[in-house]
């Protein structure tokens, strides 16, 4: 019975295919926007972590000031370099420690000036974020020690720079002085935050100071966790430590800051979550309007059917029966409606990864739930006519013109 | 008592005192004000009157398509009265067959689909719908015409279908109202030989309401209605 009220739904809406169509747009493309949004969504979430993921999940940021980002308490002292090598000395379980200050400069050779980012810090930077020198080599102690005018730059600056020329080897200026290039990073490409991270030039943190600040301060601390060894432990110790080095009384607040990627992810992925779903809510409400529209055609149906309801009803339909056929209808329409909606969002997903850089993360879960929902705004959108439908009187009904 | 079992037995429909009142107070319409009735299994009755008289209303109880507002009404053993609407449903679904004055078919379906409908609901498989549909389009003479569509179909075709439709179900009293208001003399007549053909070889009990007394002539017993109540009952000697 169910399976002939079933062929008798698709019969009908093959009756009206044009009306049929136009009927189910709003939940086409309710259930295609919510698709699109929570698929780009997911993507972008799943992009987010992994270039964090990239960095190491045992990194640690030790930065002055309560928390990191906008709002950041710049009143804060900032670290001195032996704060760095204190944590390098005293706490175990530590791979490397890398202090960096940085400052934006102009790099200049020859001809080419390019604005850009100085770097102050040491080898352990390229350790703590995962980092290589593509050709050329790492710092040595001497430089290290002595704060050498020696440069590691990044691919970006190379491009600018030095177009298609040999970098190494060569001097660039940088403020007032000119650095000697030793090494060349690999490309990295655009970080979460869409800044250029190839867009560097690293220097001995000591020529740093020395030579481009004018000060002892260092303004971030990497810290990078010893495989299998606790971050959370490390954090404490760490936190522990700046305290006292930074003559915190136990009353007092810290005025510093240890992150670790988690915290970090949370950060960044929080933003896009609560972005995709601001944006899905907007999409569902078309759902809505989508639900409201079938409901609407499906009254017209019941109304352009009543004698067809009246036949029924007098050869011995049972009001059930009578229910369920345009029950089923409105929820062939506005599953099938779903079912399209599904297909064009999971097409314009696949087309939009190319223009919007964002990776297709296939979300079952999603597809399962929005071919749901559409399927139950058929039953609660479609109850009210098919009920006005059973509850015909067969002789009014009969008598219909 | 054995006399008396039978006549129990072919006893198909009993009115009794059944009235029809619509609206209530002053602007109350008595359609019907007291009708006695009886009905044996195998008749073919023609009912009779002006418009207005409470002829179709009658047919309407009779098929349990609507209940008298009082007076009791038997079928089969069964008081209808009491029933509601899905157990009415259920007597038509299983007794009863209506052949309409405007055919209603269903549009834009086909002949042998229109048939098929009231098989449907009575649960029976799509293959043995089909045949029986074929069947009883074959015993209206529609042999050939099972995929047209009433739109395809004449006046008189279209009739045909709907009595297959009524009698696919092997029903015990088909229900006509004015089956044939819409056709021309000649098809008319066509339809009320099949009318008898169905009565007579397939001993279907008929129930229709008419006007005309060329096409009343046809049924073996006369019923006149006027103003609610039945004016004369005769058996048409002259019929077949």
């Amino acid at each position: 019975m169910l399976w002939d009220t079933f062929i008798l739904a698709l019969r009908e809406i093959k009756r009206h295919v044009l009306r049929s169509l136009l009927t189910v747009l709003g939940i086409v493309i309710g259930v295609a926007s919510v698709i699109i949004m929570v698929t780009l969504g997911s993507g972008a979430t799943v992009q987010v972590t992994e270039q964090i993921a990239s960095l190491g999940s045992n990194l640690l940021m030790v930065s002055p000031g309560r928390r990191l980002g906008p709002g950041r308490d710049s009143t804060a002292p900032p670290f001195k370099l032996a704060d760095a090598e204190a944590i390098a000395r005293d706490i175990s379980s530590i791979a490397a420690v890398a202090p960096s200050a940085s400052q934006p400069a102009t790099a200049i050779f020859g001809n080419e000036n390019w604005s850009t980012t100085i770097n102050g810090t040491n080898n352990q930077y390229l350790k703590v974020r995962n980092w290589s020198v593509e050709t050329g080599r790492e710092f040595n102690d001497g430089e290290a020690r002595a704060g050498a005018a020696v440069c590691i730059i990044g691919n970006t600056v190379r491009e600018k720079l030095f177009k298609g020329q040999e970098p190494l080897g060569k001097r660039i200026r940088l403020g007032k002085l000119s650095f000697q290039v030793i090494g060349l990073l690999e490309a990295k490409g655009q970080s979460t935050m869409g800044t250029d991270q190839d867009d560097i030039v690293l220097i001995p943190i000591r020529a740093f100071q020395r030579r481009i600040s004018g000060n002892k301060d260092i303004r971030l601390i990497q810290v990078s966790v010893s495989d299998g060894a606790s971050t959370e432990k490390v954090q404490g110790e760490i936190e522990r430590l700046m305290r006292e080095r930074r003559h915190i009384s136990s009353n007092e607040e810290d005025n510093f800051h240890v992150m670790d990627m988690k915290e970090i992810t949370r950060m960044l992925t929080g933003t896009t979550q609560v972005l995709t779903a601001l944006l899905s809510a907007v999409a569902a409400v078309s759902l809505l309007v989508g639900g409201i529209g079938i409901m609407n055609i499906m009254l017209v149906s019941v109304t352009e059917r009543t004698r067809e309801i009246g036949i029924r009803l007098a050869i011995g339909a049972l009001e059930r029966e009578v229910l369920m056929q345009f029950l089923v209808e409105a929820v062939v329409l506005s599953s099938s409606g779903g079912l399209f909606g599904i297909i064009l969002g999971l097409l314009a997903c696949a087309g939009l990864k190319n223009v919007l850089q964002v990776p297709f993360v296939f979300n079952p879960g999603i597809v399962i739930l929005a071919f749901l929902f559409s399927a139950t705004v058929g039953v609660i959108f479609g109850y009210f006519p098919a009920l006005k439908a059973a509850r015909l009187d067969p002789i009014e009904a009969l008598r219909h013109e | 008592m054995v006399r008396s079992e039978q006549t129990v037995e072919h006893t198909l429909i009993k009115l009794q005192g059944v009235r029809k009142i619509y609206g209530s107070g002053q602007a109350a319409m008595h359609a019907l004000q007291g009708i006695d009735l009886q009905i044996e299994e195998g008749e073919f009755v023609a009912i009779m009157g002006p418009s207005g008289s409470g002829k179709s209303t009658c047919l309407n109880i009779l098929g349990c398509l609507d209940t008298p507002s009082a007076g009791t009404y038997v079928f089969k053993g069964v008081t209808v009265n009491g029933l509601n609407r899905n157990q009415r449903a259920q007597l038509r679904r299983h007794y009863l067959g209506f052949v309409f004055q405007g055919y209603n078919l269903l549009s834009r379906t086909s002949a042998l689909e229109n048939v098929e409908l009231p098989l449907i609901y009575r649960g029976i498989p799509a293959k043995e719908r089909q045949k029986r549909a074929g069947q009883a389009l074959d015993a209206v003479g529609l042999k050939g015409w099972e995929t047209h569509t009433p739109g395809e179909l004449s006046g008189g075709q279209q009739q045909r279908v709907a009595i297959a439709r009524a009698i696919v179900t092997e029903p015990a009293v088909l229900m006509t109202d004015e089956p044939t208001g819409n056709l021309d003399m000649a098809r008319s007549h066509e339809i009320m030989e099949l009318l008898v053909e169905l009565n007579r070889n397939r001993g279907i009990t008929i129930v229709m309401v008419t006007h005309e007394p060329d096409m009343a002539a046809y049924a073996k017993r006369i019923i006149h209605f006027l103003d609610g109540l039945i004016e004369s009952d005769k058996q048409n000697g002259g019929a077949n």
